[in-house]
């Protein structure tokens, strides 16, 4: 039997989706971020595997683009520009602490491990933050969105993901291996252009809103998208990163466009963004994980401790109890998307290999064990510990 | 979200704050924080010290939090509720505690809108006639009862004085009760 290209396309990526489907409600069940098992399928059907998708991979290829742009896009729609000038205010130190805390092991760890300053710069970008879609998810599984060290944990996130939108495109532009002059001036462009969108949006964000009809779902969603893809590319094109150039429009459209917006685009991204994590698992050759674990295991135990540290200096600053302290500590280990968007980004410009898996298996550790340990502090156990310690005033 | 402008125009003007901030409304101290990205939480702390936590999500969504009383910053307990039910337990508590309710009107009169807006206590209107802030000419809106107290003064003439903490409940389409909410704001500077 002859199968032509197309219909085997339609088989893969068919039966890769419903994988996802199966393994996103499993991990559901189980309390889990479902974004380890993707990688895992990815990793199952991958480069060296049994059943190489040959079919698909152009296909999931850009999908996995548009992963990335719309779950930027969604981040960026999920904040206003006044709530980023407030945290950038409230927790401005808080936000140079966990930068200093979390980016340094990183970058320490590359150059131990011979891959160069750029190799550092990646890594310190991986180790840095953390993933707000699992930490929000965890949160509300577990009932705590409305305790009081919960907007602490909140700014936190939100630092990190608006200081990605300087630390990406200043990536993009060292790994393209420019030298030390083009690569400066690349940089520059690239920060300016950031700074200045932020600034317009802040001042002007409504009316670039009012270009949509939030009540028209048809062509709010084409519009949206159409533009978010548009800005990304151009963005890509001076070497500012699709994906910030996707953040930035999410944080420039406000009020009930985005709403709207945040409510009809939230479908397509985790079908894309689903993908996003399948093909970096797919590109991971699982051979390379066993070599790659116990550093990745390494760093993993040291960072995740510094993320405690992070979320315990933050929160007492906050004016939070100490059992409050250990729940944002607790709470902010996990790594996700952003470690795998700086990964890919490394591969895809020809960086060490090795920083692909070592990327895959620190992220996955980290994002597997931490939502169980951010359940210790409901544990009988910890409350015991806990009793005599000062809580907070009311 | 609309909740919040009226709070915010029966207090002062604090677009600027950042942080926790007390502000009262009818005397009750209210603590109100920002959660980035999901919604706002706002505590009551009761007379008899305790804390009420009042969370909105951005989908709507209220969750009403008790919490530890050896660990004040944990949820001990809380209860999920939709909009039209936080409504419901909000009227159950106390006609008074409403501070803006904004629905559509039933029976198919689409885009018409009634809302109850509370007279904020710098507005330049206070002590003032109704007829003073042109309410229906400049906006189209129209006030179909004055609520003061437990009393309820139905169709307010134009020469009704306004007094503080009156509410009006008023008929109009959104835009045009937004652009009531921001002219009763008017300061008298």
């Amino acid at each position: 039997m002859d199968i032509n290209h197309e219909t085997l396309l339609l088989i893969e990526v068919g039966a890769m989706l419903l994988f996802m489907g199966v393994l996103g409600r499993i991990a559901n069940k189980l309390g889990q971020s479902a974004i380890p098992l993707y990688m895992s399928l990815g990793l199952l059907f991958g480069s060296g595997s049994v059943f190489p998708l040959d079919a698909s991979s152009e296909f999931l290829k850009t999908g996995s683009e548009i992963g990335v742009i719309l779950l930027l896009l969604v981040l960026g729609l999920e904040y206003s520009p006044t709530e980023l000038v407030r945290s950038l205010r409230k927790s401005g130190r808080s936000g140079v602490w966990d930068a200093l805390l979390n980016a340094t092991p990183g970058a320490i760890f590359a150059l131990l491990m011979g891959w160069g300053p750029v190799g550092a710069l990646v890594l310190a970008g991986v180790t840095w933050v953390s993933s707000s879609g699992v930490i929000v998810k965890v949160l509300r599984d577990l009932g705590r969105i409305g305790n009081r060290e919960t907007p602490t944990i909140v700014s936190v996130l939100v630092m990190e993901d608006l200081a990605m939108a300087f630390y990406l495109p200043v990536l993009s532009a060292i790994v393209v291996g420019a030298t030390l002059a083009q690569g400066l001036v690349t940089v520059a462009v690239a920060v300016g252009l950031v700074l200045f969108v932020l600034i317009l949006t802040y001042h002007f964000g409504t009316k670039l809103s009012k270009v949509f009809n939030a009540n028209h779902g048809e062509s709010l969603v084409l519009g949206v998208m159409g533009l978010t893809m548009l800005i990304a590319g151009i963005a890509a094109a001076v070497q500012v990163s699709s994906a910030v150039g996707a953040f930035l429009v999410g944080i420039a459209l406000s009020g009930q466009v985005a709403e709207n917006a945040e409510k009809i685009v939230e479908p397509l991204r985790d079908v894309f963004a689903s993908i996003f994590f399948l093909f970096f698992g797919l590109q991971t050759d699982p051979a390379d994980i066993p070599d790659v674990f116990l550093p990745a295991l390494a760093l993993a135990i040291v960072t995740m401790a510094t993320k405690v540290i992070t979320g315990y200096v933050a929160a007492k600053g906050a004016g939070i109890g100490v059992p409050g302290r250990w729940r944002a500590g607790l709470a902010l280990m996990p790594r996700g998307e952003f470690s795998i968007i700086i990964a890919g980004l490394a591969v895809s410009a020809g960086l060490d290999p090795a920083i692909a898996p070592f990327a895959a298996t620190y992220m996955l550790i980290t994002v597997i064990s931490s939502p169980v340990l951010a359940r210790v502090t409901d544990t009988q156990w910890f409350k015991r510990r806990m009793r005599g310690t000062t809580a907070s005033s009311i | 979200m609309r909740l919040l402008t009226i709070t915010g125009l029966t207090t002062t003007n604090f677009t600027d704050w950042a942080g926790p901030s007390y502000i009262g409304v009818m005397g009750v101290r209210i603590e109100r924080t920002e959660i980035a990205g999901i919604g706002v939480r706002h505590d009551v702390i009761t007379t008899s010290g305790q804390r009420i936590g009042v969370v909105i999500y951005r989908d709507d969504r209220r969750e009403i939090a008790l919490y530890e009383p050896d660990d004040p910053d944990s949820i001990a307990q809380s209860i999920f509720l939709t909009g039209a039910e936080a409504e419901t337990v909000a009227d159950l508590l106390g006609h008074t505690a409403v501070l803006s309710k904004l629905s559509e009107l039933s029976g198919g009169v689409a885009g018409l809108f009634t809302e109850q807006l509370i007279l904020p206590a710098d507005s330049k209107y206070l002590d003032g006639p109704l007829g003073d802030t042109k309410a229906r000419t400049r906006t189209g809106v129209s006030i179909i009862a004055i609520v003061r107290g437990t009393e309820v003064i139905p169709s307010p003439t134009p020469e009704m004085i306004l007094e503080s903490d009156d509410v009006l409940v008023t008929v109009g389409t959104r835009k045009g009760l937004d652009e009531l909410v921001k002219l009763l704001a008017r300061t008298a500077t």
